[in-house]
């Protein structure tokens, strides 16, 4: 047990060393397509943690990223905030409403909790649409450069610039990778597997599933409001966009092409998905006819996700 | 030690249990026998406040369970051992034992205690659940709800599906936990299997209880066998 664990973290200091590595070697435009990446999987990891971990499936994800992105962004350009508060507050915006939106979506399950996700994050985006003397709506706002800096040490990194901006992203992607590891085999993360197979059967061995379920929520909403603020401030952009359907959407595809229920998965399915986009419309104008084509080869020949079917087919060969 | 007092529970507005009564004491082994639903698997389950009861008392050891969410239940000392095994097929044996450990904050002497009755899992610690044998299933099961150290047991069809020599097994596990003063109720259609080891078989038909018998006396008078399970009609 505790090698596979071992060869568990050795594959994520492997990947995370990968990335440290992958910035020196990549030209310009991947450079910001992959910091770009990582803070989208930091969102997709989140996302992971109540679909894939704890079978809860949502459709309205984006909220919380989308709170965590307003939250950072307007504490930032309109109450001040430092960047780690920002980010921190943009973090709490998603706690806050991981656990609102829990308390009462929770009471349901299966299709009805898709459904009430679904509407909470459509409640949500038309707020940020409603109050768009505060929000800008659709159209959004960049926030100021001048704001996007952190002082470390008497030394002041701008998070404009490429390097620390990679580097940032790629902080917070190994924190929310090494987390949600972590998370998957402590005892709290067994447990949350346990309402995912069976959650009557997790209730007659003795556990409050509602709260395990609401934990996981918590902790989802929170990772995904985290990654959120990292987005509004390496990017300096806050819009609704973020906040409508098509990002909860994202996230559940990033999550079912990597692998559910796996740790890497998201990194992998955000990567594949965002470079299949990009390739895609350089080809075509019609490139999501190309995305959609692809993706359903992509699903008969990974019916688990990339890691989850490399996963099995792995564990067949060594059997 | 568990005692049941004309529980009722419902399907929507079906009612399937009615005023449906069984006590059970200390190393007591209780089998419940009746027709496919006549009611035994909701009575385990409206039992162990998986089903809401409509009606009635479940006491154990004076106190009243039917108040109680499920989920609070196992921790006083009722644990289950439901139908078709039910493991957490993705998680390894040596996690769904964990499962059952954590609950009580039992530790590694509980774990060593239940791997002495099971030895076969210890073998096993480290493969995915769903890949055991059924009987090997059933033995982590049965493990699974005893690392809850319960005061009873109840378990749904335990021999189902197995080869005798599981069957064997499992029966023999019984037999021990009696010996340790757990009280056991179960759900069988092996009626051979359940007059081996039941100190009382009670018959249920139509959700309630409207019977009971010692294995002694079915042997000597097998009349309620035929009435309420349908065994030996063309004999008799």
């Amino acid at each position: 047990m505790s090698g596979v664990l071992s060869n568990r973290w050795l594959l994520a200091l492997a990947v995370l060393a990968v990335l440290l590595v992958a910035q020196v070697l990549l030209p310009p435009y991947h450079h910001t397509n992959f910091a770009r990446i990582m803070v989208l999987a930091s969102f997709a990891i989140g996302y992971n943690i109540a679909f894939g971990y704890t079978g809860l499936l949502s459709l309205g994800h984006a909220m919380f990223f989308a709170a965590g992105i307003y939250a950072a962004g307007l504490g930032a350009q309109e109450l001040g905030l430092s960047m780690p508060a920002a980010l921190a507050f943009g973090a709490l915006g998603g706690l806050v409403l991981a656990l609102a939106v829990g308390l009462i979506a929770l009471r349901t399950s299966g299709v009805a909790f898709l459904i009430v996700t679904l509407m909470f994050a459509q409640a949500v985006f038309l707020t940020t649409l409603y109050f768009n003397e505060v929000t800008k709506g659709d159209e959004g706002f960049v926030i100021a450069e001048a704001l996007r800096r952190i002082e470390i040490g008497g030394a002041e990194l701008k998070l404009s610039d490429p390097t620390v901006r990679y580097n940032v992203a790629l902080a917070l992607f190994a924190l929310c990778y090494l987390a949600s590891i972590a998370l998957l085999h402590s005892p709290v993360g067994r447990v949350l597997v346990a309402v995912r197979e069976n959650e009557q059967r997790t209730r007659m061995l003795g556990y409050n599933t509602f709260g395990y379920k609401l934990l996981a929520m918590v902790i989802s909403g929170t990772i995904s409001g985290l990654a959120g603020a990292a987005y509004a401030l390496l990017f300096a952009y806050v819009g609704s966009t973020f906040a409508s359907t098509q990002y909860s959407i994202y996230a559940l595809l990033w999550v079912l092409l990597g692998g559910l229920g796996t740790t890497l998965g998201p990194l992998i399915g955000t990567g594949l998905m965002s470079y299949l986009v990009d390739f895609a419309s350089d080809v075509t104008s019609s490139y999501l006819i190309v995305v959609g084509v692809v993706l359903v080869v992509l699903v008969l020949a990974f019916p688990k996700g990339v890691v989850g079917t490399a996963i099995e087919r792995w564990g067949r060969l060594r059997s | 030690m568990l005692t049941v007092e004309a529980l009722s529970s419902h399907y929507g507005s079906v009612q399937v249990l009615r005023d449906f009564s069984l006590a059970l004491a200390p190393g007591e082994v209780l089998g419940l026998l009746g027709r496919n639903g006549a009611g035994k698997t909701t009575a385990m389950k409206t039992i162990l406040g998986l089903i809401r009861a409509s009606g009635g008392s479940v006491r154990l050891d004076g106190v009243e369970l039917t108040d109680l969410p499920a989920h609070r239940i196992p921790a006083l000392g009722l644990a289950y051992v439901p139908q078709g095994r039910r493991l957490f097929g993705e998680l390894s044996v040596e996690e769904n034992l964990r499962l059952g450990l954590m609950v009580k904050d039992k530790g590694k002497e509980t774990r060593a205690r239940i791997l002495d009755l099971f030895p076969v899992l210890s073998e096993r610690l480290g493969q995915r659940a769903g890949s055991l044998s059924g009987g090997e299933q059933q033995m982590l099961a049965t493990a699974r709800a005893l690392c809850l150290e319960p005061k009873v047991l109840l378990m749904d069809e335990p021999t189902e599906g197995l080869q005798p020599s599981m069957v064997a097994k499992i029966l023999e596990t019984v037999r021990v936990l009696k010996g340790q003063g757990v009280a056991v109720l179960f759900v069988e259609q092996k009626v051979e299997a359940a007059l081996a080891v039941a100190d009382r078989i009670a018959f249920v038909e139509n959700g309630t209880v409207c019977e009971t018998a010692t294995p002694e006396a079915l042997h000597a008078d097998p009349a309620p066998l035929y009435r309420y399970v349908g065994v030996g009609q063309d004999a008799g």
